[in-house]
């Protein structure tokens, strides 16, 4: 069976003053039709670049993106909007202030050229309801909903083409924990019912372990770690993986505040060390992490790269 | 014993909106006091009030505001100059937009202390390389002559914490002092909070929306929804036997990794947080309730479910 998503050999840097910052280093994984891949790392990891890369909004310096065996490379834009859509993180500045919503989630529609307007308004009406806003929200601007509405008209709009693909970048982090339940719900329920595949990138570990089947870590620009999520939660393997894991502050009191162990480094993706890019902040490092490149050791599903695990 | 800061019945208005409606708490020496809430819940602006930095238009009241005994109230804007940056301090959470980005770390750091305590440059700024090693930054004497935007976020907010600390305050608020950071730097920032409040005895208002911070750090937490504290207990009294509906609904909300079931909802709270103006009676949460009758349109009591622990619902304890 064909994979939802093939991503091989990305790599993509950006030219900034003098120097060139790394984004993406050479990663390479597939998602299976109707799984979730969760993608985690701190900011400048290049998590975003590459949900931009596979996107097609962004074209990679080298390596392939395929989406449902077809190279995005080779598609139009509306054969593309057709198979892959985004919901960003913010949907105050991703909604235009002065458009209705009903043209908001409209626009996919009409710009495939090829839509009645009897159609288009029907599907439209559809698509409202389906994330749970009314036909009369349709008639209101951008500033007149909630951060919760306004991301539920952000995911009508990437669903309006009944996409096969939609990566979430960050959908939940400018929301409030009690609406962030509600729209990780309504994903969850519309992914099953429309059997979807999710790119889903997030900061927040416990949201991703909510909604990924499979995660991937990444640490300045390479995929570090990948495994099947209850794995990953519970045999983390590489060193990132395990520090991440141990900032996360979970709500039980009297447990404090953990020592992650990372030291005051922080990493820079214009600044990339020698060896494995990790050691200048890793607890476990040794001598030869500053010169050797950890090769990549698979594992079932999923695999890790450092020098210091068997 | 008086406690650090008393704030009892406090309003704040703006214009029409009551952004503030009669929220109480208190502060003792050496305590971490929680406020949290969702956005628009009038956290932040509870702490500007204190502090008397509200925003032009906001207008505060109250039957009580006071710090170490000294009414706030009565205080004149002089008066609260020379407390505030000294006595009573306060760290924001984009440390990019509260430190001058026209001036050097050094010399925004010593000015404090030059300015509260007629310090020395000399010694305000070996006390500025010394808190700077404190939190943990190395190479002080380099950050000292650097400019904020030189500096990665985690090392910006490090320098507002040892901004803070420049004049030995006794009581310290933190509005979201870690919401722009990494989940990792986050983790060590807290810790050093965490080891300072502790080492230096300070009162620690900590403002957050984060229940996980809350219950790795808080000795005491508030609920605010709409204006109100709608429930404070002690923090694992809090976490164990919630009383309030809406903070019963916030800790369902939250995945906590470990127990969580992939296929399963999350709790949510479902509708959202009403606009409220002046004159709205009775509890802002109905709405949003699936305990609420018709006597949520009225007063409210505040009822106690222990010594410490109360709640503003009119389901009794």
């Amino acid at each position: 069976m064909t994979d939802a998503i093939d991503v091989r050999h990305v790599a993509k840097t950006f030219a900034v003053g003098k120097g060139r910052v790394v984004a993406v280093d050479d990663v390479s994984f597939s998602i299976p039709a109707g799984g979730v891949l969760g993608v985690v790392g701190e900011s400048g990891c290049g998590k975003s670049t590459l949900a931009r890369v596979i996107l097609g909004l962004l074209a990679p310096d080298s390596g392939e993106v395929e989406i449902e065996g077809q190279k995005i490379a080779g598609l139009d834009r509306r054969a593309r909007a057709r198979l892959i859509q985004p919901v960003f993180q913010d949907p105050f500045s991703s909604l235009n202030p002065l458009t209705r919503i009903r043209d908001i989630v409209a626009l996919p529609l009409v710009a495939q050229g090829s839509l009645g307007r009897a159609k288009i308004a029907r599907t439209v009406d559809e698509m409202l309801s389906r994330v749970g806003l009314s036909a009369e929200m349709g008639r209101r601007l951008p500033a007149e909903l909630s951060g919760g509405q306004r991301q539920r008209v952000a995911i009508a709009r990437a669903l309006v083409l009944r996409p096969r693909i939609v990566v979430c970048d960050e959908p939940t982090s400018a929301l409030d924990v009690s609406v962030q339940a509600q729209i990780l719900n309504l994903l969850a329920e519309l992914r099953r019912d429309l059997g979807l595949t999710y790119l889903f990138i997030s900061h927040n570990l416990a949201v991703v372990e909510h909604v990924a089947s499979e995660v991937a870590v990444m640490y300045l620009g390479r995929l570090v770690e990948r495994a099947p999520t209850e794995r990953l939660f519970a045999q983390p393997e590489h060193p990132y993986t395990k520090a991440l894991l141990a900032s996360v502050l979970t709500p039980e009191p009297g447990l404090g505040v953990p020592d992650v162990g990372l030291g005051d480094t922080m990493p820079d993706p214009a600044n990339i060390p020698s060896g494995c890019r990790f050691h200048p902040r890793c607890p476990i490092a040794e001598p030869r992490c500053a010169t050797e490149t950890p090769p990549f050791k698979p594992r079932p599903a999923g695999g890790v790269e450092c020098l210091l695990v068997p | 014993m008086t406690a650090l800061l008393e704030v009892d019945r406090l309003q704040v208005q703006f214009g029409a909106t009551a952004a503030v409606r009669g929220a109480s708490l208190s502060v003792a020496r050496g305590e971490t006091h929680c406020l949290v809430g969702e956005s628009g819940c009038g956290k932040s602006v509870t702490a500007l009030a204190v502090m008397n930095l509200l925003a032009r238009g906001g207008e505060r009241k109250a039957e009580r505001l006071a710090f170490e005994g000294e009414d706030l109230l009565k205080l004149s804007e002089r008066g609260m100059a020379r407390l505030r940056g000294n006595a009573m301090a306060m760290i924001f959470q984009e440390p990019m937009t509260s430190l001058n980005p026209a001036y050097t770390v050094g010399s925004q750091m010593t000015e404090v202390l030059r300015r509260h305590k007629g310090a020395s440059q000399r010694a305000a700024t070996d006390r500025a390389a010394d808190l700077l090693a404190r939190v943990g930054i190395t190479a002080p004497g380099l950050r000292l002559g650097q400019f904020p935007h030189q500096l990665s976020g985690g090392l910006r907010q490090r320098v507002m914490i040892a901004m803070a600390l420049m004049c030995e305050p006794k009581l310290l608020i933190a509005d979201e002092p870690t919401t722009a950071l990494d989940v990792t730097v986050q983790a060590q920032i807290l810790r050093l909070l965490a080891g300072l409040q502790r080492d230096l005895g300070l009162g620690l208002l900590l403002i957050t929306h984060d229940l996980g911070i809350v219950a790795r750090v808080a000795t005491r937490v508030s609920v605010m929804y709409a204006g109100e504290v709608v429930e404070s207990a002690p923090t694992a009294e809090l976490f164990a036997q919630p009383r309030h509906p809406y903070t019963q609904g916030l800790l369902r909300c939250v995945p906590v990794p470990g127990k969580i079931q992939r296929d399963q909802p999350l709790g949510a709270i479902r509708g959202t947080v009403p606009r409220v103006g002046h004159g709205f009676a009775g509890c802002a949460f109905r709405e949003r309730c699936d305990f609420a009758d018709e006597t949520c349109q009225r007063t409210i009591p505040r009822h106690s479910a222990g010594a410490t622990h109360d709640y503003l619902c009119r389901l009794p304890a």
